[in-house]
């Protein structure tokens, strides 16, 4: 029954990649449509993963295979679990909202098409990342997920800024993804798999190999970039580059939370290495501490909203981290509605941005009269930020608070919560309550509300985290209790509730209210004093630190290029005779190659006639400064070769060559007055250098070949050519027949080559005629100047 | 022989490879030249060198003589000799159309064919973005 509902959910999700290109020409034939009808494939996914819920809250799993290419590892394993649930429901909900918003956000806009396109790739991607039970095919998600969030953040490509923005997103996710590809192989070499479900079978095992560690660290650094944890959150504030819908589904709701989703999902297996725990805490709370301050100094709601989003990511690696059953229950409960309230907000601040054309926090406030339901939403959602009953923020806080109660640091962890809690309440209150209601900044703008499509999904958000909040036992045992048994790998109880009596956690619930209210207050002095204490410390920031280094690679490369590529022709030889010679040096040296040449046999009186002719003609040849000479001594060179290949039982090369000489030199002699004299350019030291250069790459072929000639040849092929001449091909020269009948197609490969290099010769020549004449007119008009 | 000719062909290499190194343009034709004549006696040498003993088989059966040179290499030089022939002839004209269309035969003048002369600039996008910390 499970299984028919994977099963379904997969199609649905191949559905999202087969829409996603279409979906462009849809939006030009029915703009009004569109969206609704693209709004439908989350919504399927969205119900067929709430029909999947019952099953899945009674403890049932399902598991999807197809073997893609079995040899790597990699098969299509997709499985249902509460975890991967409740991810997907959040992320086919929000996805159908964001579509809709998308809709009338960017209505009109000439790349709306593109729009659909990118968000239903990613959508897809990101429900795969959910469903995948297979490390490799999550990694193929997880880049996915990367590539759609680049080409979103660079939507509106033809700003800068934006597509920095969208670069450095991609370079730090991207970097991360490499790592956590090498993790996941680690973890394949541990277990010899990689199924996800293995590993966690194996988790004991995997915890004492001497490789785990660099495991963890590896896949630790994948989840970091893509969940912007300290120091690679720089990336994620910046990514607000994106259309206000993107920066609310990707960057807030669903993909940030990957890197966390992928943490809970390798609970099971990595939970148990000891590094786990003060790894992830130290991590989590340095992000949710510092991005919670940095909040403070923004002015821009989405920037805002995005650091808030950062310390939210730290909050929930910190509670993933003390990995105990309550924090568990914190941080899935915790995922969950900061997913619906930032969803929510960043909504609202996009309406606010089309409603009034400015997102500047001091310039906003009062503009709730006009916007009523956009007001709504951005209060709901603020109130559940805040932490207030009965939204399902207030049980987050409660929970969360209960975690570090009962920590082994209960004093210190709750107090470094309480503060990052309190700066939240403060980002809660500027943008619920101080854009809407506060004293107006800027009185020249003139807010309007928008259409239903603008306030109707923040509104749903929101309202739904009012739900959650209202029913907790239904929102603790639906939801809650799936995914964190999904974590634990057994089942648990959760109970929720609004009213615990007055415990602990109500009073630092109420003290974190009370803080981040008296806060808020202080806006116009706290928020100038922090944005000038962060810009001062900015040099020395991560982000500073990112660009020094992209700036650093960059200058290398083109340093390296220069130098490789540097447009000088005897560079380039220079570089291939050295790395020729010192490789094969080297690999001389380090083989061992026994240095035994050949046998010295004395020489015929004939042989050194020839070898001295040649040897002379070779000397003088690069001396020589006459082209005459030059032609008669390469000439020489030439007919002496052929006279070794006749005495040396080739009579059919000493044919060739005798004949191939002739045409050389007719040849040269054709078209040399056509070329130039030969000049002597290089200095003095230039020709020197050269001449060892040439010397080390002159006496390693001389080495080589006496290494080569050591041994005698295998003759079995000439013995097979030998004895099959005459039978097969009907030949007595085996040299001939070798080249016009057993190696008869090598030969025409080489006729096509002349038959090439023929029209090059010929064309070149009729080009010649043209382009000279051309040459000579240019040459004649600047004469004439 | 075979040191000899080992000797041969790199004093061969090396004037080849020094010519190719000449900023004069028909210098780099003339190093392609005696590249290849080396190439030849580095193929000719790498099986035994016997004298007059072509392989060719004796009238009558067929069946091949005792003793015969390899006729591999050969088949192989035979090729390369008539390549090699094919890119000469290419490379001489070429070097004339660019001789007679640049107007130099300094190959360092020609960079500019090859490479774009002018530095470029890092494109530096990065720096427009707001810093965060």
């Amino acid at each position: 029954m499970l299984t028919r509902q994977l099963t379904w959910l997969i199609v649905t999700l191949a559905g999202g990649v087969l829409f996603a290109a279409p979906a462009a020409l849809l939006r030009r034939r029915a703009e009004r449509l569109a969206a609704p009808l693209l709004a439908l494939l989350p919504l399927a996914a969205f119900v067929q993963l709430l029909a999947a819920l019952p099953a899945v809250r009674a403890g049932e799993t399902a598991q999807v295979r197809f073997d893609w290419a079995p040899a790597l590892g990699l098969s299509l394993t997709f499985t249902l679990d509460g975890l991967g649930l409740v991810m997907g429901l959040l992320i086919s909900g929000i996805g159908a909202l964001v579509i809709l918003y998308g809709g009338a956000y960017l209505h009109g806009h000439p790349a709306l098409g593109r729009f659909y396109t990118l968000l239903l790739l990613f959508m897809t991607a990101m429900l795969g990342i959910a469903l995948s039970g297979n490390a490799l095919l999550l990694f193929i998600f997880w880049e996915l997920t990367s590539i759609t969030s680049f080409l979103l953040i660079g939507f509106e490509h033809e700003r800068a800024g934006a597509r920095a923005a969208a670069w450095q997103a991609l370079l730090v996710t991207g970097g991360g993804g490499l790592a956590l590809l090498a993790g996941f192989a680690l973890l394949a070499v541990i277990s010899g798999s990689f199924e996800m479900t293995v590993w966690a079978a194996q988790a004991a095992e995997i915890a004492v190999h001497p490789l785990a560690p660099a495991a963890f660290w590896l896949i630790l650094a994948g989840a970091a970039t893509k969940s912007a944890q300290f120091p690679f959150h720089f990336w994620l504030p910046n990514a607000m580059e994106a259309p206000t819908p993107v920066s609310a589904y990707l960057h807030s709701a669903t993909m940030v939370k990957a890197g966390v989703f992928l943490l809970a999902r390798l609970f099971p297996v990595l939970g148990g290495l000891p590094l786990w725990t003060p790894a992830l805490t130290t991590l989590g709370l340095l992000t949710l501490l510092g991005a919670a301050f940095l909040a403070l100094g923004q002015t821009d709601l989405k920037r805002l909203l995005a650091y808030t989003t950062v310390s939210a990511l730290g909050m929930l690696v910190f509670l993933l981290g003390l990995g105990t059953p309550p924090a568990l229950k914190a941080a899935t409960l915790f995922l969950v509605t900061h997913a619906l309230y930032k969803g929510a907000l960043f909504l609202t601040a996009g309406s606010v941005d089309h409603g009034t054309g400015t997102r500047e926090l001091p310039r906003l406030g009062g503009i709730g009269r006009a916007m009523p339901f956009t007001a709504a939403a951005g209060g709901l959602a603020a109130l559940s930020m805040a932490g207030l009953p009965p939204l399902v923020g207030f049980l987050a806080k409660e929970l969360v608070y209960e975690t570090t109660l009962t920590t082994v640091a209960p004093l210190l962890l709750s107090a470094l919560t309480l503060l990052a809690n309190a700066a939240t309440v403060v980002v809660a209150v500027w943008i619920g309550w101080q854009a809407f209601w506060g004293r107006p900044g800027d009185r020249s703008l003139h807010p309007h509300e928008g259409t239903p499509g603008l306030w109707g999904p923040p509104l749903l958000l929101a309202l739904l985290g009012l739900a959650l909040g209202l029913f907790p036992s239904l929102s603790g045992g639906w939801l809650i209790a799936p995914m964190t048994a999904a974590i634990l790998g057994h089942s648990v109880n959760v109970k929720l509730a609004l009213w615990h009596g007055l415990t602990p956690m109500l009073g630092l619930s109420a003290l974190t209210l009370l803080l981040g209210i008296g806060l808020a207050a202080l806006r116009r002095t706290l928020q100038p004093r922090l944005a000038a204490f962060w810009r001062a410390l900015a040099p020395f920031g991560p982000a500073n630190l990112y660009h020094r280094f992209v700036h650093g690679l960059l200058s290398l490369a083109s340093w390296q290029t220069g130098l490789l590529q540097s447009g000088y022709l005897r560079i380039y030889v220079l570089v291939i005779v050295l790395t020729t010679v010192s490789l094969a040096g080297l690999t001389i040296i380090l083989n061992d190659v026994p240095l035994t040449l050949s046998p010295w046999q004395p020489p015929r009186f004939y042989d050194f006639v020839l070898v001295g002719v040649i040897l002379t003609a070779a000397l003088l040849v690069t001396r020589s400064r006459s082209r005459v000479a030059t032609i008669a001594l390469l000439g020489s060179i030439g007919f002496s070769i052929a006279v070794l290949f006749l005495l040396y039982s080739a009579p059919d090369l000493a044919m060739v060559q005798f004949a191939i000489e002739t045409l050389t030199v007719i040849l040269f002699v054709l078209v040399l007055y056509k070329l130039p004299k030969f000049s002597r350019l290089s200095s003095a030291p230039t020709r020197l250098a050269d001449f060892f250069f040439a010397l080390t790459g002159g006496l390693l072929m001389t080495l080589l070949m006496l290494l080569v000639s050591r041994h005698t040849s295998d003759a079995s092929v000439a013995a097979y050519y030998a004895a099959n001449s005459l039978a097969q091909a009907n030949g007595r020269n085996i040299v001939n027949v070798i080249l016009v009948d057993f190696r008869g197609l090598d030969t025409l490969g080489e006729m096509t080559v002349l038959a090439i290099a023929a029209i090059g010769v010929f064309s070149l020549i009729r080009l010649g005629g043209k382009a000279g004449r051309k040459q000579r007119a240019v040459t004649k008009g600047e004469r004439a100047k | 022989m075979t040191w000899l000719l080992a000797i041969t062909a790199g004093v061969l290499f090396a004037a080849g490879l020094y010519m190719i190194l000449r900023r004069s343009l028909v210098k780099i034709l003339v190093g392609l030249a005696l590249l290849s004549y080396a190439v030849n006696l580095l193929l000719f040498n790498s099986a035994p060198l016997l004298p007059a003993r072509p392989p060719l088989l004796p009238p009558g059966n067929g069946a091949p003589p005792e003793v015969y040179a390899d006729p591999l290499p050969q088949a192989l030089i035979l090729t390369a000799i008539v390549i090699s022939f094919g890119v000469t002839a290419f490379a001489v004209v070429l070097m004339r159309q660019v001789y007679g269309t640049l107007g130099t035969d300094d190959l360092n003048e020609m960079r500019c064919t090859d490479v774009p002369c002018e530095e470029v600039e890092i494109a530096s996008e990065e720096e427009q973005m707001e810093e965060p910390l």
